[in-house]
Parts: C-alpha cells; sequence; structure tokens
C-alpha cells in the first residue's frame, strides 16, 4: 500500500503550486482556481490522514465535503464580485484593483 | 412737661433729613428744597424752644441735673458705648440760640442766593442741603450726652465746612459763562486750609477722648465729672502732669482747632471766601462756638486739672483766650475786605469767650458765646447784603472802571451806603453796637462785661500782676481796638460819600434779606437783659448749676463792677468815635491815615503778623520738602527703581523661558514627536498596497518562517 507520507507530498505539491497560482496569476480568475487548488489540496490531506490513521471514524471525510461546499461557495461569491468589479471597471486584473490603499 | 424732651432726637433728625431729601429727591426744584430745608429748621426751632420752656418749667432738678436718654450702640468687647441725648440748662441755653440763628441765615440765605432771579447760583439746592447738614450737625452737637456723639457731629461740621467754604470752587464748568477761576482757585485753597487746619485740632480731640476712655471706661458727660472719677484721673500720671490735665489740654486743642484760636486761627479769614450766609452761620454763629461749648461742656475736666500748680491746664485756656482776642482785634484794624474785618473780630471774640472759660467763668463764656452769635450773624449777613447790594451797583454803573476789577468786599471802594441801603444799615450798626459793647442797651455790652468783671474780680483777690490782671487788660485793650476797628469800618461804609461808582448805584437788598436782619437786631439788642445783672442774673440761675454736680465749678455770679464797667464803656464809645472821626472822610486811592501814623506796624498788621507766612516757611515748605523727597524716593531714586528693575529682569527671565519653550517645547518635543511619527508612518503606509496578493504573500511567508522557526528551534 502506498505510504501515508506520499499523498502528503502530493497534497503539499498540489497547495504550493494552488498557492503560486494565487500569488503569481495576474488574472482575478486564476487566483479564483488557485484557491480551488489549495482548498482541494487540504481535502487530500483530509482524506488520507482518514484512511491512514482513524479509518473508523468519519470525520475526514465529512470535514472534506463541507471544505468543497465552502468551497463552491467561495467561487460563487469570488466569481460574483469578480464580474462586478470587471462591469464596473473593465478589467480582471489583481494589479489594477487597488483603491484599497493609502 | 416731661415728654416734650423725648422729642429732643427730632432737633437734630429733622434738619439731616432735609439734607437727605433734598439731596435724594428734590435737588433739581431749588423752590421745593429750600422750602423744605426751610420747613425742617422751622419745626426744628419750634421743638428747641419748646425744650426751652420745660427746661425753665422743671425748675433745677432739670436745669442742673439734666434730662437724659441714653442708648446702647457699639458693643466693644467687654464694654459698650453709649450714645444719646441730654438736656440741661447748658443746652437749652444754646438750644434758643442755635436753631433759631440758623432759621434766620436760612431765609436770608433764599435772597441771598437769588432765588428765583435769571442768575440765580446754579447750585442752589445744593447750597440748602449742606447748610442743612450743617444746622443738623450743630444740633446733634449741642443735644448730645457724650464725647463720641460730640465728636461726631463735630466732624460732620468740620465737613460742611469744607464743602462750603469751597461752595463757589465747584462750579459747573459746562453750564456757567463767566467763572472766576481766581476766585475758583482761593475758594478751594480756602477749603483745604481750613479742612486741614481744624484736622490738627481734631486728631488732638480724638487723641484726648481715647487717653480719657481708656482710663474711665466711658464718654458720658455726666459719669465722667463725677468727683470719684475726676479724682482717679488726677491720681494718675502721664507725662509729668496728671492725665485729667492731659486730657483737658488735648481737648482744649481740639477747641482751638474749632474756634480758630492762636495758633491755628489761620483758616478762619480765609473761610470768607465762601458765599456769606455760609460766614454767618458757620464761621460767626455756630461752628466756630461749638469749640467754646466743648471747653464749657468739659470744663469741670478743666478745673480737675487745674487743681495743682504744676497743673494748669485752665491757666493756658485764658492764656490763648486772651492772646487770641487781643492779637485778632489788631490784625482786624487793618484789613480791608469787609467780611475779613469781621473774621479778625470773631476770632477776637471767640478769645474773650475762652478767656472767660479760663478764668472759671463758665455763665460768662456761654453768655458772650450767645449773645456773639445773634449780632455776629446779623453782621455778617448785613455784610452780605452790602455787597449784594455793591454788585448790584456795580453792574447798573456806567463803565467807567475796567470790569472783572472791582472788588465788591473792599470796604475801601464803599461810603454813603447809608442813604442807599437804610433798611441793612440800621440792623447793622445795631450789630456793630453789640459788638463794641455799647453801653447799657446792647447785648454785647452785657456779656463782654461780665467777663472783664470776671478778671477784675480774680484779679481784686489773686492782686499783683497775676493772670487774670493781664487778661483784663488784654480784654479791655481789646474792647478799643474793637470799637476802633468797627468805627473805621462802618464808617468807611456807610459814612462819608461814595467813594466808587457801585457804592453810588448800590442799591437796597431784597425783603428775604433785610427781615432776618431786623430781627436779628433786636436779639442783637435786647440779648443782653436775659443776664444783666440788675435784672437778677437769670442765665446764672438758670444754667450756673450744670456743672455743680461735680463739685468743683463755682457758678456764683461776680457782683457787678461799676469801674469795669465804666472803663470799658468809655474804651467803646472812646475807640468808636475815633475810627469813625478819621475814616469818615477817607478818599479812595489815598494813603490810609492808620498807615501813614503806624507806619511799619501798619504792614506787619496788614500781613496778619505775618503768621501765615511764618507757616508756609516753618511747616508747609518743610512739609512740601518731604514730600517731594518722598516722591523721589518713591518715583525716581529707590521704590520706582527698584520695581523696574524687578520688572526688568522679570522680562527678561520671561523672554528666557519663552524661547525654552518655544525652542525646545513647541519645536522640539511636540512637533519633534508629531514629525517623528509623521515620517515613520509616512514610510509604514507604503507597505499598504492595497494588492491582496502582496498581503497574501506576506502572509505566505510569515507563516514559512513560523513553520520553519517552530520545526528548528
Amino acid at each position: 500500500m502506498i505510504p501515508l507520507y506520499w499523498w502528503l507530498i502530493v497534497a503539499a505539491a498540489l497547495f504550493c503550486i494552488g498557492l503560486y497560482g494565487v500569488l503569481s496569476r495576474r488574472n482575478a480568475i486564476g487566483v479564483l482556481m488557485g484557491i480551488e487548488l489549495m482548498l482541494n489540496a487540504v481535502n487530500v490531506n483530509l482524506v488520507a490522514f482518514w484512511r491512514y490513521i482513524t479509518p473508523q471514524a468519519m470525520t475526514g471525510q465529512v470535514f472534506a465535503i463541507f471544505v468543497i461546499t465552502v468551497a463552491a461557495a467561495e467561487a460563487a461569491v469570488g466569481l460574483a464580485i469578480i464580474i462586478a468589479a470587471y462591469r464596473r471597471r473593465d478589467t480582471v486584473v489583481v494589479d489594477d484593483m487597488d483603491i484599497m490603499r493609502w | 412737661m416731661e415728654f416734650i424732651f423725648y422729642l429732643v432726637p427730632l432737633i437734630p433728625i429733622l434738619p439731616l433729613l432735609a439734607f437727605a431729601a433734598v439731596v435724594l429727591f428734590t435737588h433739581r426744584n431749588n423752590r421745593l428744597s429750600s422750602n423744605i430745608v426751610i420747613g425742617a429748621t422751622v419745626l426744628s426751632t419750634l421743638i428747641s424752644w419748646l425744650v426751652v420752656l420745660a427746661t425753665i418749667s422743671g425748675g433745677e432738678s432739670v436745669q442742673a441735673g439734666g434730662w437724659n436718654l441714653s442708648i446702647p450702640w457699639l458693643p466693644t468687647g467687654s464694654t459698650t458705648l453709649n450714645i444719646g441725648f441730654m438736656v440741661d440748662g447748658f443746652t437749652a441755653a444754646m438750644l434758643f440760640m442755635v436753631p433759631f440763628v440758623c432759621l434766620m441765615i436760612f431765609i436770608y440765605s433764599q435772597g441771598y442766593m437769588k432765588l428765583g432771579q435769571p442768575n440765580q447760583d446754579p447750585r442752589y439746592a445744593r447750597f440748602f442741603a449742606y447748610m442743612a447738614l450743617f444746622a443738623g450737625g450743630m444740633l446733634l452737637l449741642v443735644v448730645a450726652n457724650n464725647l463720641l456723639l460730640l465728636f461726631i457731629a463735630w466732624e460732620l461740621m468740620g465737613l460742611c465746612s469744607y464743602l462750603l467754604i469751597g461752595f463757589w470752587s465747584f462750579r459747573d464748568r459746562d453750564h456757567e459763562e463767566h467763572i472766576d477761576h481766581a476766585q475758583v482757585g482761593r475758594a478751594r485753597a480756602a477749603a483745604l486750609k481750613a479742612f486741614i487746619t481744624t484736622r490738627i485740632g481734631d486728631v488732638l480731640l480724638f487723641a484726648g477722648m481715647a487717653l480719657l476712655y481708656s482710663y474711665t471706661g466711658t464718654l458720658i458727660f455726666r459719669d465722667i465729672f463725677r468727683p470719684e472719677t475726676l479724682e482717679s484721673l488726677q491720681s494718675i500720671r502721664l507725662l509729668g502732669m496728671p492725665a485729667v490735665t492731659l486730657i483737658a489740654l488735648l481737648i482744649f486743642g481740639g477747641a482751638v482747632g474749632k474756634s480758630a484760636q492762636f495758633p491755628l486761627h489761620v483758616w478762619l479769614p480765609d473761610a470768607m471766601e465762601g458765599p456769606t450766609p455760609v460766614s454767618a452761620l458757620i464761621h460767626a454763629a455756630t461752628m466756630v462756638a461749638a469749640g467754646v461749648y466743648l471747653v464749657a461742656r468739659t470744663l469741670p475736666l478743666f478745673i480737675a486739672g487745674f487743681a495743682g500748680v504744676d497743673a494748669p491746664a485752665l491757666y493756658w485756656v485764658a492764656i490763648i483766650g486772651a492772646i487770641t482776642a487781643f492779637f485778632g482785634a489788631t490784625i482786624g484794624l487793618a484789613q480791608d475786605d469787609i467780611k475779613r474785618v469781621l473774621a479778625y473780630s470773631t476770632i477776637s471774640q471767640l478769645g474773650y469767650m475762652m478767656m472767660a472759660l479760663g478764668l472759671g467763668g463758665l455763665v460768662a463764656g456761654i453768655f458772650h458765646l450767645l449773645t456773639h452769635a445773634f449780632f455776629k450773624a446779623l453782621l455778617f449777613l448785613g455784610s452780605g447784603s452790602v455787597i449784594h447790594g455793591m454788585e448790584h451797583g456795580h453792574h447798573a454803573a456806567p463803565s467807567e472802571q475796567e470790569k472783572g476789577h472791582f472788588n465788591p468786599n473792599d470796604i475801601k471802594t464803599m461810603g454813603g451806603l447809608r442813604h442807599k441801603m437804610p433798611r441793612t444799615f440800621l440792623p447793622y450798626m445795631a450789630g456793630t453796637a453789640a459788638l463794641i459793647g455799647f453801653p447799657i442797651i446792647t447785648a454785647g455790652f452785657w456779656s463782654k462785661d461780665e467777663i472783664l468783671a470776671e478778671a477784675f474780680h480774680l484779679w481784686q483777690e489773686t492782686g499783683g500782676l497775676s493772670l487774670p490782671f493781664w487778661v483784663w487788660l488784654a480784654g479791655t485793650l481789646g474792647a478799643f481796638i474793637t470799637a476802633l476797628y468797627m468805627g473805621r469800618q462802618t464808617a468807611l461804609v456807610f459814612w462819608g460819600q461814595p467813594r466808587h461808582a457801585a457804592a453810588e448805584h448800590a442799591h437796597e437788598s431784597p425783603p428775604s434779606m433785610t427781615v432776618p436782619l431786623a430781627i436779628l437786631a433786636v436779639f442783637a439788642i435786647i440779648g443782653g437783659y436775659f443776664n444783666a445783672p440788675f435784672l437778677g442774673s437769670l442765665l446764672h440761675h438758670f444754667m450756673g448749676e450744670v456743672h455743680e454736680a461735680s463739685e468743683v465749678v463755682s457758678s456764683a455770679a461776680v457782683p457787678f463792677q461799676p469801674v469795669v464797667a465804666l472803663v470799658s464803656s468809655l474804651m467803646a464809645i472812646l475807640g468808636f468815635a475815633l475810627g469813625w472821626a478819621i475814616y469818615r472822610n477817607y478818599r479812595l486811592g489815598e494813603v490810609e491815615p492808620f498807615q501813614r501814623w503806624l507806619g511799619p506796624v501798619f504792614t506787619l498788621l496788614r500781613n496778619k503778623y505775618y503768621v501765615d507766612e511764618l507757616y508756609h516757611l516753618i511747616i508747609i515748605r518743610p512739609v512740601v520738602w518731604l514730600a517731594n523727597q518722598a516722591f523721589n524716593f518713591d518715583s525716581r531714586w529707590v521704590v520706582d527703581p527698584l520695581v523696574n528693575l524687578m520688572g526688568a529682569v522679570g522680562r527678561l527671565a520671561s523672554s528666557f523661558s519663552l524661547s525654552f519653550d518655544q525652542v525646545a517645547v513647541d519645536a522640539g518635543m511636540v512637533e519633534g514627536t508629531a514629525k517623528a511619527f509623521n515620517a515613520f508612518g509616512g514610510w509604514l503606509r507604503q507597505t499598504q498596497t492595497g494588492r491582496a496578493q502582496n498581503y497574501l504573500l506576506v502572509v505566505a511567508v510569515t507563516v514559512l518562517l513560523l513553520v520553519g522557526l517552530y520545526l528548528y528551534l
């Protein structure tokens, strides 16, 4: 059976890819997609820890379902904001959305 | 009749109320104001005369023992100062004279201040208010039963004296067209002089009162004059003399100031700058009499102070009186101002009263005080009428003399006025006759004669060239000189030919002025019979017993001395005839006969023995010098420079403080802190980029660092 840390490495790699996407993409849609990747890396971790450490309890799976739900909601809200911002400012470039500065 | 005495407090209160009413409410209405004052005085006079009647009918118990009303007034710790009123024979005698003379003068003032005429005095109502205040003060003084109340009234009169002498110095510069600035200056100087000079006496009097109170604990006359009190005062020694002598001398000092006795007589002649009714009221009939009244009232103290040979309190009264009587009369010889002649005459006559008191002749002194008040008020009012007539004559005269250089008071410019002003002339002659002591028919004869008889009698008892002899001599010579200067004055004023255009055009004064003259003239003639020896010396019986309670004063009437009466009658007639004959045909511009004959002596007299100059030299100049030095010390040399130095040091220190504040505190600390934070914030705010990815990067790096720290530390 594949050892646990392999899954952890995959999850970590996925998280880093997501984080990199979040930090480096200039398109707001790309940032959102990076966030999805990071959330799913967490989900991988949650399911892996459930399967290898506490297979008798359902908490890991349930928590993963919650995260998926929240991620769906987050994607919906995030896309709505981006569409609104796009309509108002005619751009989806994150670097241009800097009105919250001094 | 007892209940009448409870009206006594009203006697002084009514004029005081009139004063308050005029000053506070009615001073815009001149006629109403003077009517209020005169009405109050009429009431006062009526009450006073009722009291006199009650005193007469009350018999010896009232006349000698007196009626007394004492009110606790000022609690001072362990004791209480009482004020109150008293009436005895002495007070009653004064009450007969004072309000009545005041009333006559007030009625006269209506005419003198030109009520209802176009040139009416602009401060007419104010004048009557002051006069009422003054009358209230004098009446209060007379009915006071203690020294404290007497002193209050005394000072009240001092104030009124100042206000009234200086009455024409407070001119309304906005509403009067012709202000004689020289007159304003003279009036102001005279008012100040009177106030300050009498103040010297007042301080002495107050010191005497304080001593008396500290030893006896009371200021009520009746208590002070108890024999045991006087004895205890005699036994205490103070400054090498019995305490009672010192107290008596201090009180006498007050009387010297108020009654214008030598050496404090200098204020009275200058006080003639006031309106003439003021001269009559204050400086002849009443206020100056207050000093004599005070000495008479406290005579037991003087007599107790006389007990030892080394304690001559009473002698001093006689000596000062004699000096004043004689020298005052001589100065009167050389004066040209009609009122100044009368002023020196007043000084001289007050000297006679002091003389009498100094010889223990209480009744003689007071008798002369009463008769003198009538005839001197008459003479002053008469002189006012003459001045009034001369002013009118001056205005009516064709302006051959330059206007403005005419002095209506100068007797040398008058003459022949007996035809122009007969209703002034006759009363004036009555007053003159009384003043010189024209034999038998005038009041002045009887009262002056009694004083001289008193001195003569004492001389006969002591013999040799003792004090009574000198007093008698001074009095007799003074009587001669009095007659001489009155002869000169009346000759210049009423006889001969008019010496000036103003005198030719002079005319009679209105009835409001001449009627009081006539009434006073009646009293100047008959006033003497109250105490004439051949009518039984009524006044002696009436008030002679006043001080009997103190068992020191003898009140027996001195027997009539034909020699004295003869000598003084001769003096009077001779002096008057001489003065009259010499001056009747005097012409304006000539050298005066007296000046021709007496030469330097006349100059000495005209300059009043240079007493004013002497005082100027030995008192005023040193005082002014001292004041200047004090001023220099204060403003130039020490105090002000010191103050300025302290100010400069303070300014220097505060300018340092200011720079420190501005540089170190404001710029350095307060603004520096703000600037530092501003700069720091300006730098720090650059981190707030507004880009979510930057923030997130920071968060990620921080998390990585924290995890790294957690793992490897």
